[in-house]
């Protein structure tokens, strides 16, 4: 009959309306800024700088080796080395980053500084709301405002950062070992030479230190 | 203690107080700038609080929350969005006719207002009782059309133009069966007197209203009277003159700012005119459907039933997606018109069917309104037949595009 359909489509409207007021899950609607959806595990916007401990100077891992600033797609990283050095994690002396500033007005969050990393220094932060009234200087991230710890990227990254902590302590334990087998085996030639009339003293220091670069070097990344 | 009587006048009362301290020669001129300021500080009101309560419904019809952010519950958006059209720049095309595009909305507006004064919205509370009031309503709300053509042609836009050619092509076919659906209730009440039509219905037998919407040709003039009403104030599904998607904003395309508000006012100040006058003639005016329910004041039962044609305003405008143009003059004149010629057939047979006729009071009653009921709803049945022919949904095949 002429208006049937139209009836229907009155009481289809009238139980959505009706029924938005009394079933919570008919609204679809995420009220922003008082709620939230989790953000997926694999979401990134903008790298931050790692560092591992307490002090961000100190435990910073980046190197300043600057495969990022070159690979960097739209070269929004600039990084100035330093004159020193300072340990890193497995002990080794390491330049660090004087100045390293990330221009994010320029970034876009493509990762390939992440990707070729071989410091796990630089990751992809999760947080998007950044919007500034300066479009000058606070859309450009110095070293203090991209240093964050450990701690901070096992939670936004769990996965992640399981993975690439299990990789590095198990570096840090090899680098430890073969320290150690160095130092042994250095021990054990100075106490052979000790035992035996001596032929070259000044070799004995002199030949485990370079021995020891050599295998840090070639430990996988 | 303040009793029934004194609460329904309590207005006329005010008005007849704030009068009586005003000089002598003047009286008259102070009680119309208070008519006049009262129908338009209310309905303006009225306005800021519907566009708010449309946009909530349209969203909980949607499944959404609709605007909530300014105020308690989204309460103060009606503000917000004054501020906004105050504070935007209003734009006027180089080319447009100057005088005429800043012309078009103030008549709009000016004219939408004026029909107000024949509505009653309570008992003793109209600003002018004239003996010809729904004749002078369909005549001023017959202007709208003009205010309408004057901002398509001087915007020098052909949207603007196309949207006021089919504003003017609308309002002209549905205002034949707007005012023919009126004219059963003017046949029966013997009069054009909006005040007269009302009396007339807020009589009571055993308790209930003689309200027109409970005869068989009253319902059916209500309904086809609110369509007809729909197409007039331009309202979904009936909003082709502003299709978006078609042809952007219509007549108001080169409107922005103020301008702009006006016309959104005066669209709805027009929306609540004419539900006004459908509560005048169908849902008798300000009386209740009642008697034991007499006592609420006269003007809060007016202003109910508003609110309530207003929902159902919104409601329809949450079911149904526009029509296209063929189907709207189809509809109009295959449809209404037969339609509303018939319901006068059927108020004239109500008319002659008196007690003398039919019987004593129950049964006679009843046959009556059978009787009647069956006048209207066996054309109805045929001509919906007639034009569903031909009509089925099939899968449409394209001869020339594939």
């Amino acid at each position: 009959m002429l208006g049937e359909g139209i009836i229907q489509g009155l009481v289809e409207t009238a139980r959505n309306f009706f029924g938005s007021y009394v079933e919570k899950d008919r609204l679809t609607t995420v009220q922003y800024p008082e709620e939230r959806l989790p953000l997926p595990e694999a979401s990134r916007v903008f790298p931050f700088l790692l560092y591992d401990g307490k002090d961000p100077d100190a435990g910073l891992r980046c190197v300043a080796c600057q495969i990022c600033e070159k690979e960097c797609p739209p070269r929004c990283i600039h990084i100035e080395k330093s004159k020193d050095k300072k340990p890193d994690f497995v002990g080794k002396m390491q330049v660090y980053p004087a100045v390293f500033d990330i221009d994010v007005s320029v970034c876009m969050s493509c990762q390939i500084c992440v990707e070729v990393c071989p410091f796990d220094a630089i990751r992809m932060d999760k947080v998007f709301e950044l919007s500034t009234d300066n479009r000058f200087r606070k859309l450009l991230y110095t070293k203090k405002e991209l240093s964050k710890p450990n701690e901070y990227y096992q939670k936004i990254h769990p996965l992640e950062a399981a993975e690439t902590d299990e990789r590095r302590a198990k570096e840090a334990e090899e680098a430890k070992a073969k320290a150690a087998a160095a130092e042994a085996a250095a021990k054990a030639k100075a106490a052979a030479a000790a035992a035996t009339p001596p032929v070259g003293e000044a070799s004995g220091n002199g030949a485990a230190a370079p021995a020891k670069l050599a295998e840090t070097k070639g430990s996988p990344q | 203690m303040i009793s029934a009587r004194s609460a329904d006048q309590v207005f006329v009362a005010l008005d007849h107080w704030i009068v009586g301290h005003v000089p002598a020669p003047f009286q008259t001129l102070a009680s119309i700038v208070i008519a006049v300021a009262m129908i338009i500080v209310v309905f303006a009101a009225l306005f800021a609080l519907t566009t708010v309560f449309e946009r909530k419904g349209l969203g909980r019809m949607q499944n959404r929350y609709g605007p909530n952010r300014v105020g308690p519950w989204g309460t103060f958006q009606p503000l917000a969005d004054a501020v906004k059209s105050l504070t935007k720049e209003d734009v006027v095309p180089h080319r447009a006719d100057h005088v005429v595009h800043y012309l078009a909305p103030l008549v709009l507006v000016g004219v939408v207002f004026l029909s107000y004064a024949v509505l009653p919205v309570g008992r003793n509370m109209i600003a002018v009782d004239l003996d010809t009031g729904v004749l002078y309503f369909f005549a001023v709300g017959a202007a709208t059309e003009l205010a309408v053509f004057m901002a398509g042609w001087s915007s020098h836009n052909k949207y603007s133009l196309l949207g006021a050619m089919r504003a003017i092509a609308q309002m002209i076919s549905y205002e034949i069966p707007l005012i023919l659906s009126s004219v059963a209730v003017i046949m029966i009440a013997g009069t054009l007197s909006t005040v007269k039509i009302v009396e007339e219905q807020a009589r009571y037998t055993a308790g209930i209203a003689h309200w027109n919407v409970i005869t068989p040709w009253g319902l059916a003039g209500f309904i086809l009277f609110m369509i007809a009403a729909t197409a007039e104030t331009n309202r979904s599904p009936f909003d082709l003159p502003e299709g978006e998607s078609e042809i952007i904003a219509g007549y108001f395309i080169e409107y922005s700012g103020f301008k702009f508000a006006l016309f959104f006012l005066a669209e709805y100040i027009e929306m609540f005119a004419v539900s006004g006058l459908a509560i005048t003639l169908f849902l008798g005016g300000w009386s209740s459907p009642v008697s034991f329910l007499a006592w609420i004041p006269s003007w809060l039962w007016f202003f109910g039933k508003l609110l309530a044609m207003i929902f159902g305003f919104i409601w329809v405008r949450g079911t149904m997606p526009r029509l296209r143009m063929d189907q709207l003059m189809n509809f109009a004149w295959k449809f209404m018109l037969p339609m509303t010629l018939i319901v006068i057939l059927s108020a004239g047979i109500w008319r002659f069917l008196s007690p003398a006729v039919v019987g004593p009071r129950p049964l006679g009653g009843v046959i009556r309104w059978l009787v009647c009921a069956l006048v209207i709803f066996a054309p109805y049945i045929l001509l919906a037949r007639k034009l569903e022919r031909g009509h089925s949904m099939e899968k449409r095949t394209y001869r020339f595009a594939e």
